[in-house]
């Protein structure tokens, strides 16, 4: 509906389509331009991967740190809380002087973006464990490894997951906006070009682009979900009766 | 023949809340005593110094004659709740006693496997917890503290979440269950009909800060079954207890 109108509008030419392409021109451009943008997609796919990775690994390291011994979260916290509140836009130029036009810089601002998400949600996961099922553990006298890994990482896991969504919603963003301030190639670059020659249509493109590759890591990222906790599909279902 | 468990003098408070004022309690080889008392005397308190959580203010806990006070892995304990891991299939969840021992999993699996049909679970290995019934979810719970240690059980109140009728028949499974075993169990109930069907011994705690108020020995026969809780003896005793909580 939506759509429909927009293009209603574009075509009976009340706004210059430098401003606002029609939906069927963003297409066309979309397709026609395919083999071009190809190449730029590709890079920012691999720089948000690579960072995205990078991100689990590191968050899931450091909240399990921060969980297990608490002076060490007493100085990280705040820390990694201040870190947030500058915003990456400023950070993005830093990062382009210190390590060039490359992946790099890139990958880092993902990495930025990324890790607090999952690191303060799996931290949270972690803090909030029952604690009966700890003591159930701890009475039968297993390690710290063992309560880790029986019950506080399993229980975590949707914690866990809720950051990796969130995470995974910027990370592409991220890529961009690291392209952006300085690059040679990634959708940020196409984006920024198609800007400067006002190929509106490419923009919007572009931005359908950015989106769909969203939206698919944050379906992947689901599909995991489901796969390693098969035992949520159970929880709502009733229960086979009382079978004594 | 030496106690498998010798609780002395112990007292514990958290702050200035009295949990446990004095209490001694001790437990046979190859016997069943159970603890009978209000709500919140400080029984689950007793368990948790037991069995190691927690360290008592004053007192000692001898197990097998050695002193254990702060001790964890010496006895299985078995909570009110089940705690069973929803992420894991019953099977996995019996397993975990075994694993914290030292087993693998395929080891663990083996041995576990092979108790699912005493205790009721055969052909429901690979279900979550959340797919069985109340009944049931305790049952796999006792598996779990059976396969940790089978010498020394302590259960707290572990059919007190079940209804009526899955209660009474839990009891009469869980007597006829002992039959094959040779554990020492301690028990903790607040229902006078469950602690004298069940028992040999019953210590009658009374309101928090607690102390032993009266010790029962039941010396009604065994076999017991649904006839015992009707019989001469069994009503005896439950007046006698029944008077004395009136008291409080």
């Amino acid at each position: 509906m939506l759509i429909a109108i927009w293009e209603i509008i574009s075509r009976t030419g009340s706004v210059p389509s430098y401003i606002l392409p029609a939906p069927s021109i963003i297409i066309y451009s979309l397709f026609s331009n395919f083999s071009l943008m190809g190449r730029h997609i590709l890079v920012t796919v691999y720089e948000t991967l690579v960072g995205f990775i990078i991100s689990v690994f590191l968050g899931i390291i450091i909240a399990i740190i921060m969980d297990g011994l608490p002076f060490v979260k007493k100085v990280i916290y705040p820390l990694l809380i201040t870190s947030q509140t500058i915003p990456i836009i400023t950070l993005a130029p830093l990062f382009i002087i210190w390590f060039g036009y490359g992946y790099l810089p890139k990958i880092i601002i993902v990495i930025l973006i990324c890790f607090f998400p999952i690191s303060i949600n799996l931290l949270q996961g972690l803090g909030s464990v029952d604690i009966e099922l700890i003591n159930l553990l701890k009475s039968m006298g297993a390690s710290k490894y063992q309560i880790y890994k029986i019950v506080k990482l399993p229980a975590s896991l949707p914690s866990l997951f809720s950051g990796l969504k969130i995470a995974a919603t910027y990370s592409i963003m991220g890529a961009t906006i690291g392209e952006w301030v300085g690059g040679k190639d990634g959708i940020g670059v196409f984006m920024l070009r198609a800007k400067y020659s006002f190929a509106t249509d490419k923009v919007f493109g572009a931005i359908i682009i950015i989106t769909v590759l969203s939206i698919c890591l944050l379906k992947l990222i689901e599909f995991i979900e489901r796969k390693s906790m098969p035992w949520v599909a159970y929880e709502k279902n009733d229960t086979l009766g009382e079978q004594i | 023949m030496p106690n498998k468990i010798e609780v002395l003098n112990i007292k514990k408070s958290f702050g200035s809340l009295g949990t446990i004022e004095n209490v001694s309690v001790s437990l046979e080889k190859n016997k069943f005593v159970s603890i009978l008392g209000p709500s919140g005397c400080g029984k689950s308190t007793l368990f948790d110094i037991i069995s190691g959580l927690e360290k008592p203010d004053r007192g000692d806990i001898i197990i097998d004659g050695i002193n254990c006070i702060g001790k964890t892995g010496k006895v299985s304990y078995m909570h009110q709740k089940d705690l069973l891991l929803p992420w894991k299939t019953i099977l996995d969840n019996a397993c975990i006693s075994l694993q914290v021992k030292g087993l693998r999993i395929r080891q663990a699996r083996d041995k576990a496997g092979t108790y699912f049909n005493l205790f009721g679970l055969s052909g429901f290995e690979s279900y979550y917890p959340n797919q069985l019934s109340g009944g049931m979810k305790q049952r796999a719970a006792l598996l779990r503290t059976y396969l940790f240690s089978d010498d020394i059980m302590l259960l707290d109140e572990p059919f007190g979440g079940l209804d009526a009728i899955t209660r009474r028949s839990m009891q009469l499974w869980l007597l006829g269950l002992l039959k094959n075993f040779k554990s020492s169990i301690l028990f903790i109930t607040h229902s006078v009909d469950e602690a004298i069907f069940l028992s040999d011994r019953i210590y009658l705690f009374s309101k928090r800060p607690a102390i032993v108020k009266a010790t029962f020995d039941i010396n009604i026969q065994r076999p017991r079954d649904y006839k015992t809780f009707t019989s001469a003896h069994f009503n005896e005793i439950k007046e006698k207890i029944i008077n004395l909580l009136q008291v409080e």
